[in-house]
C-alpha cells in the first residue's frame, strides 16, 4: 500500500544537506540534491547507533548520490542505502516525491 | 520550486556563444532536469565565425562547424534552424517564431549576438555592398566578386573586421582598398609604431590603405565605365569598385528584449547583472547582445565567459562574470598582430619598451609599471610568437629584462618554465599553466591534442597552442597530488585556483576544474579556502553545504549525535563573572564540563536544537566561538607571565591574548594551536605547538612547526630575540603561507618538514627557506601575506553571533524539519560523578562489522576527525 505523508516545504530543505524528519516513530533522514532531486533514507548511522546521518555531507562517487556519515565518514548511496566503504551495510531507503512545493515521503 | 520534471529552456541564437552556452549546460545537466529548445534563425547551426575568411581558403562550412558531436540527440535538446523568434511575451513566458509557433519556457536565454553597423553612407543599400557577418554574406560576397569586372574591392573600416574583411577579398583575387576613419589600422588595439609597420605590411601585400577619412557616398558608375561603382572619399578621392564590404564594428542585437520592455544599455545591448540576468529572473543574455556592468564585448572569449557563468547558475551555482581578458591575436592578411593588458599605455606612470625592426619586419612593445618591476600590457606585431607567455605574465613581476624579452626570434623568448603555475595559458577556456601542467601528469598526456581534448585549452582562439607544446616538452615525471575523484590537483593547488580566478562556489569550482559533485574529501577543503579568502559567514549561500559535520553547526559532534561548545577564552584569562556564566549555562542546560587542554572549558550533551540558545546565554555575557570545532586557530596556551610570575620576563599573558584575538576565526589546513610562555621554563608548553613563542631577556623567540598529539614533535626555532612587532609580522606571514600552500590535514609539523626536501627530492635547509620567504621575502609575495591578514583581521565576526542575528541561518538548528522542538528520543543521558554521561545507543539489527564501541564506560579510541 502506498501511503504519502507530507513532511515540510521543498524550500525548507537547503540544497545538497540533509534535514532529520520525524514521521511517526521514523527518524528519517531527507535530502536535497544540487539540481533538485529528493532522497529519504533512515537517519540512523548504523555503525554507532547515533541518529545523525541527515547531518553528513551530501557528494557523488563514481555515478552514485552519496551521503558521508558525519561521525565517522563512512559513504552512502542515497538511492540504493547500500554502504559504500562496508560490504553488506545498508540503511533503509523510502520514497520521496515533490508536490505542489511539499515534499511527501512513503514510509508504508 | 520544481523538481523531477524537466523545466523548459528556450535559447534565442545559435551563434558561437550560444552554442558554447547549451554545451556548457548539458556538461553540467548530467541528470538531464532541462528541457533546452534552441531556435537559430539561419539555416546553419553554430560555426566558427572567427575564422569566416578562412572560408575563402579552403575551408568548407563542415569544417567550421562548431556542434559537439551528440549534442543534440532529441533527449531534451533540441535544435530548430531557419526559425527565428520574432517575439517574446514575458508575462505568458512564450516565445513566438518566425513559422508563427509559441513555445513556452521557465527560462529565456538570449544569444542573439550582434549585427554589423552600417555607416549612414548614401548609396550604402545599392547592390554591389555587403557586410561580413555570416556564410550567407560571404556566398554572397564570393558571388559578386566572380562577376566582378574591374576586380577592386572596397573595405569600411580598418580595424579586426575590416582586416579579416580584405583578406577574405584578397582571397577571392581583388585588389582591395581599406578605408579608416581613425589615423592608423586597428586603432582600438595598436599603438601608433605598431600601426605604422602593419599599415606597411598590409601595403606590402597589395592593399591601399586610406587612414583618416571615410567611405562619404557610394554610386552607380557610369554605364561606360570598368567598374560598375564609385565611391567617393571624405577628402574627394573617388575610386571605381566593384564591391563594397562594410566591416566597421557591430551593434548588439537587442531589438527582441526592447519590444519586450527590458532595458538596454546606454549604447545598446540588454542589460545583465553578474549573472546574466536581466531584471525578469526568467530571461537572461548572453555574448554580444547583454551589456554587462556597462559594457558590451565583441569578443567571443568574455561571451563564452558569459555562456559558462549562465550554465553554472541554471545548475544551481553562483558563478559570476568578471571583467573579461579583452587580448587578441590575429594573423591578419598574414601579418600577426597581438595586443594585451594595457596595450595603449593608459597606466598612470606606465612605462613603454619598443623594439622596432624594420628589416625583419617586427614591431614589440611592453607596458611595464612606473618601477619596471611589473608588466601591465603590450602590442606585438609582425611576430607575434612570444604573445601565449607574455599575456600570461600580465600583472605579475617581470622574469627578466623587458628587452631581453622582445629580443629577436631565435633565442627561444619565454620559456614556459617562467609562467608561474596560476598564469592563464588559455584565457578563452580559462586553463593555467598548472592545470595544463596537471593534465598531463595526472592523465600521462602526451600530445597538443590530447591536451585540448582534456583541459580545452587552446581550443578557442588557438593562440596559446605553442605554449602548450612548450609545456608538453618541459614537463617532467610529475607525482599525481590529486585531492579526491573529483579534483585531479592538490589542496594548494585548487587553493590557487580559486585565489586566482576568484571563484566564489563549489559549483564553479568543480564545474571548472573539477566533476561529479564532490565529496567528505574535497568539499571540507574547499569550504576552508574559500573562507581564508573571504566569502563571509561560512553558513552562507552554497558554502552551507560544504561544511564538514562540526562547521556545519559550529559545534563538536558526540559520538551519541549532541554536541560540545567551547567559548573562546582567551589566553585562558577569565573573570569571576564569566566563570559563574558558564557555570550557570551548564547547570540551566544540563550540561557537562570539563577543563581543557588548551585552556577553556567544554560544555557536552548539548543537542542541536539547543545550541542557539546556549549560544545567546553565552553571547550575552560576553562570550563568543572558540572555533573549537573548525580547522582553525584554536587557542594561545599561556602562563601568567612576567605580571606575577617571580621568573618571567616578559608579559607573555598579553601576548597570548593579542596573538588568539589576532588570528581568532582563521581557517587552515588543518588545526593551529600556539603556546606563549614568559620564560625559558616554558610553562605553556609552547614547543609542543604549531607557533611558539618563548620569552627572553631581549624580546621573543619563534618556534614553528610543533604537535604533541598523534606524532608528538618539537618546534624548530625559526627567530631569536626579536621584537614584538617582527614576532607578530613573522607569524603572520607563517600563518598565510601555510594556508595557502600546504596539503589537506597536513599539520604544520610536517609541513615545515616537507620544506626541506626540494622538488627534485634533494635535500634543503626548510628553515633557512622558510626564512627567506618570511623574513627576507624572496618570494615577493610578504606584502601579499601582510594584505590577507589584514583583511581576515578587519573581517572577522563571531559566528555564533552572527548566526543568532540571522533567522535564515538558525532555521537549520532544529531536531527534526517537521517538528523543531521535539529532542531525539534515542538521546538519554544517566548521572555519574555528578554530572550527566550519554547512553550508549544500540545498533541496528543488520549485522555490522563491530566498531569500537566501550562496553561500559571505559572509553575507546575514536580517531579524531
Amino acid at each position: 500500500m502506498t501511503t504519502w505523508t507530507t513532511v515540510c516545504r521543498y524550500d525548507d530543505l537547503l540544497p545538497e544537506r540533509g534535514a532529520a524528519a520525524l514521521v511517526g516513530d521514523l527518524q528519517l533522514a531527507l535530502f536535497r540534491c544540487h539540481d533538485g532531486q529528493l532522497f529519504a533514507i533512515g537517519n540512523q548511522d548504523p555503525f554507532t547507533g547515533a541518529w545523525v546521518l541527515a547531518r553528513g555531507i551530501v557528494g557523488s562517487r563514481a555515478q552514485r548520490r552519496t551521503v558521508a556519515s558525519p561521525l565517522h565518514k563512512q559513504v552512502f548511496d542515497l538511492r540504493t542505502g547500500e554502504c559504500l566503504d562496508a560490504e553488506g551495510v545498508t540503511v533503509p531507503v523510502y520514497e520521496v516525491r515533490s508536490r505542489e512545493g511539499m515534499v511527501e515521503v512513503n514510509v508504508t | 520550486m520544481e523538481t523531477n520534471s524537466g523545466r523548459r529552456l528556450v535559447v534565442v541564437g545559435n551563434g558561437m556563444v550560444g552554442q558554447h552556452f547549451v554545451e556548457a549546460l548539458r556538461e553540467r545537466d548530467v541528470d538531464r532536469h532541462w528541457q533546452v529548445t534552441v531556435f537559430g534563425e539561419e539555416p546553419r547551426r553554430a560555426y566558427d565565425r572567427v575564422a569566416l575568411s578562412s572560408y575563402f581558403d579552403g575551408a568548407s562550412p563542415q569544417s567550421l562547424d562548431l556542434v559537439a558531436s551528440g549534442c543534440y540527440d532529441g533527449h531534451g535538446y533540441r535544435l530548430h534552424l531557419d526559425e527565428a523568434v520574432i517575439a517574446i511575451d514575458r508575462a505568458a513566458r512564450t516565445v513566438t517564431t518566425s513559422r508563427g509557433r509559441a513555445v513556452g519556457y521557465d527560462e529565456l536565454v538570449l544569444a542573439t549576438g550582434s549585427a554589423p553597423f552600417i555607416p549612414p553612407v548614401p548609396g550604402a543599400d545599392l547592390p554591389g555592398c555587403f557586410v561580413y557577418r555570416t556564410l550567407d554574406d560571404m556566398d554572397a560576397i564570393r558571388a559578386a566578386a566572380q562577376r566582378a569586372t574591374a576586380r577592386v574591392g572596397l573595405v569600411v573600416g580598418g580595424g579586426l573586421l575590416g582586416l579579416e574583411a580584405a583578406r577574405a577579398l584578397r582571397l577571392l583575387g581583388l585588389a582591395v582598398h581599406v578605408v579608416e576613419m581613425a589615423p592608423r589600422l586597428m586603432p582600438l588595439q595598436v599603438d601608433e609604431g605598431g600601426g605604422a609597420l602593419l599599415r606597411r605590411l598590409v601595403e606590402e601585400l597589395g592593399v591601399t590603405v586610406h587612414l583618416g577619412t571615410f567611405a562619404a557616398a557610394v554610386t552607380e558608375a557610369a554605364p561606360d565605365q570598368a567598374a560598375p561603382r564609385l565611391v567617393t572619399l571624405g577628402d574627394g578621392t573617388e575610386l571605381p569598385v566593384d564591391l563594397v564590404v562594410f566591416a566597421a564594428g557591430v551593434r548588439p542585437r537587442d531589438q527582441l528584449a526592447r519590444d519586450a520592455g527590458l532595458a538596454v544599455g546606454a549604447r545598446g545591448g540588454v542589460v545583465v547583472d553578474a549573472g546574466c540576468r536581466t531584471a525578469d529572473a526568467a530571461v537572461h543574455a548572453i555574448g554580444e547582445c547583454a551589456c554587462i556592468d556597462g559594457t558590451v564585448y565583441g569578443l567571443v572569449a568574455p561571451g563564452y565567459a558569459m555562456g559558462s557563468v549562465l550554465a553554472d547558475r541554471l545548475a544551481g551555482g553562483n558563478a559570476e562574470f568578471r571583467a573579461a581578458d579583452t587580448a587578441t591575436k590575429l594573423k591578419l592578411l598574414g601579418v600577426d598582430v597581438a595586443s594585451f593588458g594595457d596595450a595603449l599605455a593608459t597606466t598612470d606612470g606606465a612605462l613603454e619598451v619598443t623594439v622596432n625592426d624594420p628589416v625583419a619586419g617586427s614591431y614589440a612593445k611592453l607596458v611595464v609599471s612606473d618601477d619596471a618591476t611589473t608588466l601591465l600590457g603590450g602590442v606585438l606585431v609582425g611576430d607575434a610568437s612570444r604573445y601565449a607567455a607574455l599575456r600570461a605574465l600580465v600583472g605579475r613581476p617581470l622574469p627578466g629584462d623587458p628587452l631581453a624579452m622582445l629580443a629577436p626570434r631565435g633565442d627561444g623568448g619565454v620559456p614556459g618554465g617562467a609562467l608561474p603555475a596560476d598564469a592563464m595559458v588559455c584565457s578563452c577556456h580559462a586553463v593555467t599553466r598548472e592545470a595544463i601542467d596537471t593534465a598531463i601528469a595526472g592523465s600521462g598526456l602526451t600530445t597538443v591534442a590530447e591536451i585540448k581534448g582534456c583541459t580545452k585549452a587552446g581550443t578557442g582562439c588557438g593562440s596559446c597552442v605553442p605554449m602548450l607544446s612548450t609545456l608538453l616538452t618541459e614537463s617532467g615525471v610529475t607525482v599525481n597530488k590529486a585531492l579526491c575523484e573529483h579534483f585531479d590537483c592538490s589542496r594548494a593547488e585548487l587553493f590557487d585556483l580559486v585565489r586566482v580566478q576568484q571563484i566564489r562556489t563549489f559549483s564553479e569550482l568543480v564545474g571548472r576544474y573539477g566533476r561529479g559533485r564532490g565529496c567528505d574529501v574535497c568539499k571540507p577543503v574547499v569550504a576552508s579556502v574559500l573562507a581564508s579568502l573571504g566569502n563571509g559567514h561560512i553558513l552562507d549561500g552554497e558554502q552551507a553545504a560544504l561544511q564538514d559535520t562540526n562547521d556545519a553547526f559550529l559545534a563538536n559532534i558526540q559520538r551519541n549525535g549532541t554536541y560540545s561548545v567551547v567559548p573562546r577564552i582567551p589566553g585562558g584569562e577569565i573573570t569571576p563573572e564569566k566563570l559563574i556564566a558558564i557555570g550557570t549555562v551548564a547547570r540551566d542546560f544540563d550540561l557537562y564540563t570539563k577543563i581543557t587542554g588548551g585552556q577553556r572549558i567544554d560544555l557536552l550533551g548539548a543537542r542541536l536544537e539547543q545550541l542557539p540558545a546556549i549560544w545567546r546565554r553565552l553571547v550575552d555575557a560576553g562570550f563568543e566561538s572558540g572555533h573549537a570545532y573548525g580547522k582553525a586557530l584554536r587557542t594561545v596556551k599561556s602562563c601568567v607571565g612576567s605580571t606575577w610570575c617571580r621568573y618571567g620576563v616578559q608579559d607573555s599573558l598579553g601576548l597570548a591574548i593579542a596573538l588568539e584575538l589576532r588570528y581568532r576565526g582563521i581557517r587552515s589546513p588543518h588545526k593551529i594551536k600556539a603556546g606563549v610562555s614568559g620564560c625559558a621554563r616554558e610553562c605553556a608548553e609552547a614547543r609542543g605547538k604549531d607557533i611558539g613563542v618563548i620569552a627572553t631577556e631581549n624580546g621573543w623567540n619563534l618556534y614553528v612547526g610543533g604537535n604533541g598529539g598523534f606524532r608528538p614533535r618539537h618546534a624548530d626555532l625559526l627567530l631569536t630575540d626579536v621584537d614584538t612587532e617582527t614576532l607578530i609580522r613573522t607569524i603572520d606571514r607563517f600563518i598565510v603561507f601555510y594556508v595557502r600552500t600546504a596539503d589537506r590535514l597536513q599539520r604544520t609539523s610536517s609541513w615545515v618538514e616537507s620544506l626541506s626536501t626540494g622538488p627534485g627530492g634533494e635535500q634543503a635547509d626548510g628553515l633557512d627557506y622558510l626564512r627567506s620567504v618570511l623574513v627576507d621575502d624572496a618570494l615577493g609575495i610578504a606584502a601579499e601575506l601582510d594584505a590577507a591578514i589584514e583583511r581576515h583581521v578587519g573581517a572577522y565576526e563571531d559566528e555564533w553571533a552572527a548566526v543568532l542575528d540571522d533567522p535564515v541561518r538558525l532555521r537549520r538548528f532544529v531536531s527534526f524539519v517537521n517538528a523543531p522542538d521535539t529532542p531525539d528520543p534515542s538521546i538519554s543521558f544517566v548521572t555519574e560523578r555528578g554530572q550527566p554521561r550519554p547512553v550508549l545507543l544500540g545498533l541496528p539489527s543488520a549485522a555490522v562489522p563491530a566498531p569500537a564501541v566501550p562496553a561500559s564506560g571505559v572509553p575507546a579510541a575514536v580517531p579524531a576527525r
